[in-house]
């Protein structure tokens, strides 16, 4: 992918590109607590089916990985595994947290232990809130991913460059604008990933 | 004596030493030294976040230590900052696949020291939830053995029968498996109306659930070869680990805290067993689960049909303070046995929790059952033992 980087792809290009991999993304399994119940039942289950969206859920090592869900609570002598195993996965990777515990500590707010959210060992994209979110939820924000992974720009990402993805898609790339943080209910999306 | 040896001899018996010698130096050089294999903390068959570091020997396990520590969320000191009713909140969390059963023995120690007894309907209520959130652990525990020995197909079956059965808990409680739902003096709220008819289509559908697995796991050679006399655990060397629940009772003991230290719940009140298998090895172990599994669904039927009309609170003052004293309730869980131990001073919460858990005293066995073991049947010792990570390490 050394053109990428380099020119300036057209937009039917970079959008297709964009297409294709939003919807092919492998997901590392790394069930940590009890939100892994609920990926599991998002990823194994026949009645939530990850994989009609287009997610492959079973590689198996980081390196082989595009997304990984942080799927549970963070705990201090946790915290470099999940920064190694994160080091490991090729550019560009994703990150969903999922639950509160990941997200900032959840009902452990106050204990000894537990790291107050996985966004201070790596960049998060997307927020699933709840504890445990239901498997629809973590679902939307799968969705909600791909959308973001739609208007992305290819060139930055390569180049490893902060990604700034704008809120509302442009008109011409045909993906319907994304709902607002405010309006969606189970899902936020947040833009602070760092490649 | 013996003529001197002819020269043909000479020969023959040169040959044979410099044979053996070939063959020690050969030994040597094939000789496989200890090679240490980490096993997690992040791997599928770990349930979460153990480590176990083991000693191989070529193929041979020599010895397994198990690492924990990844999960320590720090229950026992978080409680000691909580009031009691949102101590059940935190501790539903331990056990995370039967989160209903973790809150009642917490609340029957509270209730003990506060001297207030549930009303028999909310007692009913209490034991149907409990085996439901029982039904809802062991039946992924069914198909996940299947994924331990590498059959894939199990496990949806497992994910989609568990649903119906959360469904359940959910609309009772509202929760999927958190619910927060047992208060000290009773229950929260009723049970819905139309819900017993419900479950009690859901419990024939989950003894279905029981024949599949029976027929597509345990009928199965492959599955039989992996784990019939795979990690076996005598009784004696069981109790002496302090096991409890299904593994126990795998190792031929017949103990089971339901029957035999009924803390007030109203498992006395129907007609239900016991199960053991005298084998003590992997399949022994799911054995049981899926007989227990099977009784389960029994023991709700039974209940379901004769609930007790009446109040499901007891009168408990709106701010919940508990007089000082010390109170053990442990209660016998989908895992084993779980115990409360709870000190007050008379304060709004609890002065000192201890928490028993039982996957905490079942993987105390790793290092002994893993000795001489081979690789591919440490993951079938490990997923037949049935240890939550969040168990273990609180």
């Amino acid at each position: 992918m050394a053109l990428v980087d380099k020119v300036k792809l057209p937009k039917p290009l970079s959008w297709l590109l964009n297409f294709g991999r939003a919807r092919s993304l492998w997901v590392y399994q790394w069930g940590l607590a009890c939100c892994a119940i609920e990926m599991g039942a998002a990823f194994g289950s026949p009645r939530y089916d990850v994989m009609r969206l287009g997610v492959i859920p079973f590689p198996a090592s980081p390196r082989q990985a595009d997304l990984v869900v942080i799927s549970g609570t963070v705990t201090d002598k946790m915290a470099p595994v999940i920064r190694r195993l994160y080091e490991q996965m090729p550019e560009p990777k994703y990150v969903i947290s999922m639950g509160s515990c990941a997200n900032c500590g959840g009902p452990y707010w106050d204990s000894y232990s537990v790291t107050k959210g996985v966004d201070q060992v790596i960049p998060v994209d997307v927020y699933v809130p709840g504890c445990p979110p239901r498997p629809e939820a973590l679902l939307e924000g799968i969705v909600l991913l791909q959308e973001r992974i739609q208007r992305e720009d290819m060139q930055e990402r390569w180049r490893g460059e902060p990604i700034v993805v704008p809120t509302s898609a442009p008109s011409s790339t045909r993906v319907p604008a994304p709902p607002g943080a405010s309006s969606t209910a189970s899902a936020v999306s947040a833009g602070s990933a760092q490649a | 004596m013996s003529p001197p040896p002819t020269a043909s001899a000479l020969r023959e018996q040169q040959a044979y030493v410099a044979a053996q010698a070939a063959d020690a130096r050969v030994n040597v050089e094939l000789d496989t030294g200890d090679m240490t294999l980490n096993i997690g903390p992040q791997h599928p068959a770990t349930h979460g976040t153990l480590r176990i570091a083991c000693q191989l020997d070529g193929e041979q396990v020599i010895s397994a230590e198990p690492l924990m520590g990844y999960m320590h969320r720090g229950y026992e000191k978080l409680c000691e900052v909580r009031t009691y009713p949102q101590c059940t909140t935190l501790i539903n969390r331990i056990d995370w696949l039967g989160s209903f059963a973790n809150e009642v023995p917490f609340i029957l120690a509270a209730e003990q020291l506060m001297g207030v007894e549930a009303p028999p309907r909310a007692q009913w209520i209490r034991t149907i939830l409990f085996e439901l959130s029982r039904i809802a652990n062991v039946s992924l525990f069914l198909g996940d053995m299947g994924v331990q020995v590498g059959a894939l197909t199990p496990v949806f079956f497992a994910f989609r029968d568990r649903e119906r059965v959360l469904n359940q808990i959910e609309e009772v409680t509202g929760g999927r498996f958190h619910p927060n739902f047992d208060r000290i003096g009773g229950l929260k709220d009723d049970i819905p109306r139309g819900w017993i008819a419900e479950t009690h289509a859901v419990m024939a559908k989950m003894r279905g659930f029981c024949d599949e697995m029976e027929d597509l796991l345990m009928g199965n050679e492959i599955f039989q070869t992996r784990c019939r006399s795979v990690g076996v655990i005598p009784g004696d060397v069981a109790l002496s680990y302090g096991l409890s629940g299904a593994n126990l009772r795998a190792s031929g003991v017949d103990w089971d805290l339901r029957r035999d230290a009924n803390p007030g719940l109203a498992w006395d009140q129907v007609d239900w067993r016991v199960w053991t298998h005298p084998d003590g090895d992997s399949f022994a172990r799911y054995w049981v689960r899926l007989q227990e599994t099977r009784e389960a669904t029994k023991i709700v039927d039974q209940l379901l049909d004769g609930i007790p009309s009446g109040p499901i609170m007891a009168k408990v003052p709106r701010i919940i303070k508990v007089p000082a004293g010390e109170a053990y309730v442990s209660t016998e869980n989908p895992l084993g046995e779980m115990g409360y131990y709870v000190v007050s001073k008379g304060g709004l919460g609890p002065f000192r929790v201890k928490i028993r858990t039982p996957s905490f005293s079942n993987i105390s066995v790793v290092p002994w059952v893993m000795r001489g073991t081979y690789v591919p049947d440490i993951i079938t010792i490990l997923g037949s033992l049935y240890f939550i990570l969040g168990d273990i390490d609180r």
